[in-house]
């Protein structure tokens, strides 16, 4: 009995389809997603979605964050942005990094809270970029 | 006699806008097509969005006790309103534009008329202009709502967190949504929704059903989710009216076309009519010239 996995960005259904297994990048760490799961809310980060048919690895897809819906046959993601891991650039990440950083730093010395944490979150998302496009 | 040539540049003038409207229609309901699509596709989203949503509220309501978030029950003194009204930034649409902005004129009356305290925020263009003038006062925002583009998530993010904003600082305590609802090509149909406090249909749990398990926890959850929730249902609604602007477009236009179709019609017989009249008067000169030879 496969898992019937979702990937929903606001702006439309991206993936559709069943797989034995997913991993989705939780907040707390990455979370394995076989039939049978319990059911679970949880908040992501910046991360992969992997998708996996039989040992394989079927497909990898990009989300810079969001929620994930866990019950036992259905995982759904609501990514707050989601597209293929292939076509994530890594110059475009570092670019990211460094002005995230910037940001952060900015927020910091202002002693802005709610800013410091939004830059500290956009700074873990442009990693996560820099690391998955850095592999391929 | 009357001249021929003011009818006739008549008659050319108003086949040349026709010619404009019926492009223009043409054009709208491409457009039409389009924003039905991106309507469409925005839809799982938000359907997954509330099964979410209804699954914490339920969560949360099981463990009382816990005061529910600003943007979920709104300020509870409810004492000034924030009406948002989204219309298009363009015109030529019948009464599309002017029914959206009366609906909320009607509904600020109305909270007025309870002793509320009422803000406008307006996105689009044709709304702002239409209560710049009566409701300066009370304008605190007016985005365009990009009819030009089409709307994108962005958009509806940039709004939710102004609202979010006048709610954090305590200047409005329930927030309501008037744009046109996208009910079919003919029919466009000014809603109110009502944004804070969060109208849900009943959180019922399936008590057959295994609870959630909440990770980091519900608290955490529901921040993030809850602004979230607030920009997709503005997305939405920006997406709908999007639609409905295309389609009154359309219905309108067509009627221009025929209108200007019967119009063409009659000055035609018109112009023909002098015409003749003018072929038969100098024919009388011509022959009551000869027989007076």
């Amino acid at each position: 009995m496969p898992v019937a996995l979702e990937i929903v960005s606001p702006e439309k259904l991206l993936v559709a389809r069943d797989v034995d297994m997913v991993v989705i990048p939780a907040s707390e760490g990455d979370i394995g997603v076989l039939p049978e799961h319990s059911p679970m809310i949880v908040l992501l980060r910046g991360g992969e979605v992997i998708l996996y048919e039989g040992e394989q690895i079927a497909a990898r897809y990009f989300v810079t964050g969001g929620f994930a819906e866990i019950t036992g046959e259905r995982c759904t993601v609501l990514a707050d942005i989601a597209e293929p891991s292939s076509s994530l650039n890594r110059a475009d990440g570092e670019r990211d990094l460094q002005s995230a950083m910037a940001d952060l730093r900015e927020a910091e010395r202002a002693g802005d809270v709610a800013a410091a944490s939004a830059a500290t979150d956009r700074v873990q998302v442009a990693q996560a970029i820099v690391d998955i496009a850095g592999q391929g | 006699m009357p001249s021929l040539k003011p009818l006739r540049n008549r008659i050319n003038s108003v086949k040349s806008t026709q010619k404009i409207t019926s492009a223009m229609k043409m054009v709208a309901a491409s457009k039409l097509r389009r924003a039905q699509a991106h309507a469409e596709a925005a839809q799982p989203y938000a359907d997954r969005m509330s099964r979410m949503l209804r699954a914490l509220a339920a969560s949360m309501a099981a463990q009382s006790g816990n005061e529910a978030p600003l943007l979920m029950a709104g300020n509870p003194r409810n004492r000034t309103h924030l009406v948002v009204v989204i219309t298009a930034d363009r015109g030529l649409a019948g009464g599309f534009n002017s029914n959206a902005s009366r609906t909320a004129r009607a509904l600020v009356r109305r909270l007025e008329g309870e002793g509320k305290t009422v803000k406008l925020l307006t996105v689009g263009r044709k709304g702002r202009d239409y209560f710049r003038r009566e409701y300066a006062d009370r304008m605190v925002d007016t985005p365009e709502a990009g009819v030009r583009k089409r709307p994108e998530f962005a958009d509806a993010e940039a709004v939710s967190q102004r609202i979010q904003q006048l709610l954090a600082s305590g200047e409005v305590d329930a927030v309501t949504l008037v744009y046109n609802h996208f009910a079919g090509v003919m029919s466009q149909v000014p809603t109110e929704l009502q944004l804070v406090p969060l109208a849900m249909e009943d959180a019922k749990v399936d008590p057959n059903e295994a609870p959630y398990e909440f990770e980091p926890d519900e608290d955490e959850i529901l921040a993030r989710l809850l602004p979230r929730a607030l920009g997709v249902q503005i997305y939405r609604a920006m997406l709908d009216s999007e639609a409905g602007f295309y389609a009154a477009q359309m219905t309108a236009m067509d009627a221009a076309t025929r209108n200007a179709g019967d119009m063409i019609k009659r000055l035609t017989l018109t112009y023909n009519r002098a015409r003749q009249a003018n072929i038969t008067s100098e024919l009388i000169e011509i022959i009551s010239g000869a027989e007076a030879v």
